[in-house]
């Protein structure tokens, strides 16, 4: 399911843009599950789990499956609706070398959003 | 065609307040009780644009909404590059009061959000028999910071795309969209390090939790709103100061977020106007 977020992120060729000085892999944590996700100039080129210890990325944004799938609701509930909504809650973890995310913490908010539809996620991944 | 004016007027003037000299601007609209509204912590007075509009409110209030120094159409300080902005409880208080004195108001309602949500119960503390009623928009006595301010103003990070990053997690899902960008917008043309001053006082200097009880809500009543979706001040937070501010009124707005005032304008307005009517009809 996590695969999806290529696709849909790809397609939107004004997120692409927003993050057209992106480039770097990021870990990306549902539950017990990691996924590396590469990007570059704003497109992500490759979304794989991770299978090595020494597999890693710039930074890694964590929650639990069940988080994710209330984050990637229609309407998300409160709590549940923003990346910086959840931190301050401890729903999801960040850690790593955070500047790229902040230097383009919109963009990175949005492509993990971006797994919301109108159908909503029910499973996280 | 003739074009249509809004009824709000925009003017400036000079502010001596804590031995600096601002320029200031200022919006009003209307006239009868004062109402002087506060915006929130890095952003300025065009939050209230659609209270300065709206018939229903300016047919009974005089609707002020000013820029504090550094925000806005404001200006900071002669000398200002010779010191960091840092906003503290003391300055806040004694800049409102100042324009309280230079407009002459007399016996304000004041409606501040977010850190105009802090600072209102500050001064209905101090001088609760001035102040006609205060309303505190997600305004809590006690608060918790949840990142490091050193992200807000640093070269290698653009200050207005991270402000309105940081900020957009705290406006409802369900917000119009327009209006949502429209706030983030603010954000985005602060100036550098300004939100980040701000937030000393919203954060790390403002709380006033062990002095909250004290306040007489008798003399000055106290109107606490939160939006559900805040997850800065929350509703949990607010309840809690509601708690401690005896005779306190607490509303928790559904699917409202940190800026009822811009980011969902009619919403809003379904939970204001009973409260402006109650304090509108108050004894003067």
């Amino acid at each position: 399911m996590i695969d999806k977020m290529q696709s849909q992120v790809n397609a939107d060729a004004r997120l692409v843009h927003r993050g057209r000085w992106v480039n770097l892999t990021f870990l990306f944590g549902i539950s017990n599950d990691d996924y590396l996700i590469s990007i570059v100039a704003g497109k992500i080129t490759a979304i794989r789990r991770r299978h090595l210890a020494t597999d890693t990325g710039e930074f890694s944004i964590r929650a639990s499956a069940e988080s994710w799938a209330k984050h990637w609701q229609a309407v998300p509930p409160r709590d549940y609706h923003d990346i910086f909504a959840m931190l301050p809650k401890q729903i999801a973890k960040i850690d790593g070398r955070l500047e790229p995310l902040m230097q383009n913490l919109q963009y990175f908010k949005d492509i993990i959003a971006k797994m919301r539809n109108e159908e909503g996620d029910t499973n996280g991944h | 065609m003739a074009i249509e004016f809004e009824p709000m007027t925009g003017r400036y003037f000079t502010l001596n307040s804590g031995g600096s000299e601002y320029r200031i601007y200022m919006e009003e609209a209307g006239s009868g009780i004062p109402l002087l509204c506060l915006h929130t912590a890095g952003s300025d007075s065009r939050q209230f644009r659609h209270l300065l509009a709206d018939p229903d409110i300016i047919s009974r209030f005089r609707v002020i909404a000013f820029d504090l120094p550094w925000h806005g159409k404001s200006n900071p300080p002669n000398g200002f590059r010779d010191s960091d902005y840092k906003l503290t409880v003391d300055g806040y208080k004694q800049i409102i009061n100042d324009v309280c004195f230079a407009l002459d108001l007399q016996s304000p309602v004041v409606m501040g959000c977010s850190m105009g949500g802090r600072i209102v119960c500050h001064l209905a503390l101090e001088n609760p028999a001035y102040f006609r009623a205060m309303v505190a928009l997600e305004g809590a006595d006690k608060l918790e910071p949840y990142y490091d301010l050193e992200w807000l103003h640093r070269p290698d990070v653009h200050g207005g795309e991270i402000q309105a990053a940081f900020v957009s997690s705290q406006v409802a899902p369900t917000s119009p969209d327009e209006y949502r960008w429209e706030t983030l917008w603010h954000y985005m043309q602060g100036g550098p390090g300004v939100f980040k001053g701000d937030l000393h006082f919203y954060w790390l200097d403002g709380d006033f939790d062990e002095r909250s009880p004290q306040i007489n809500t008798k003399a000055c009543p106290v109107y606490l709103m939160s939006g559900e979706y805040d997850c800065s001040c929350t509703p949990e937070r607010t309840l809690e100061t509601a708690s401690r501010i005896k005779g306190s009124k607490v509303t928790i707005m559904q699917g409202m977020g940190h800026f009822p005032m811009s980011e969902n304008p009619a919403l809003f307005k379904t939970y204001l106007m009973p409260i402006l009517s109650e304090i509108a009809n108050m004894p003067a």
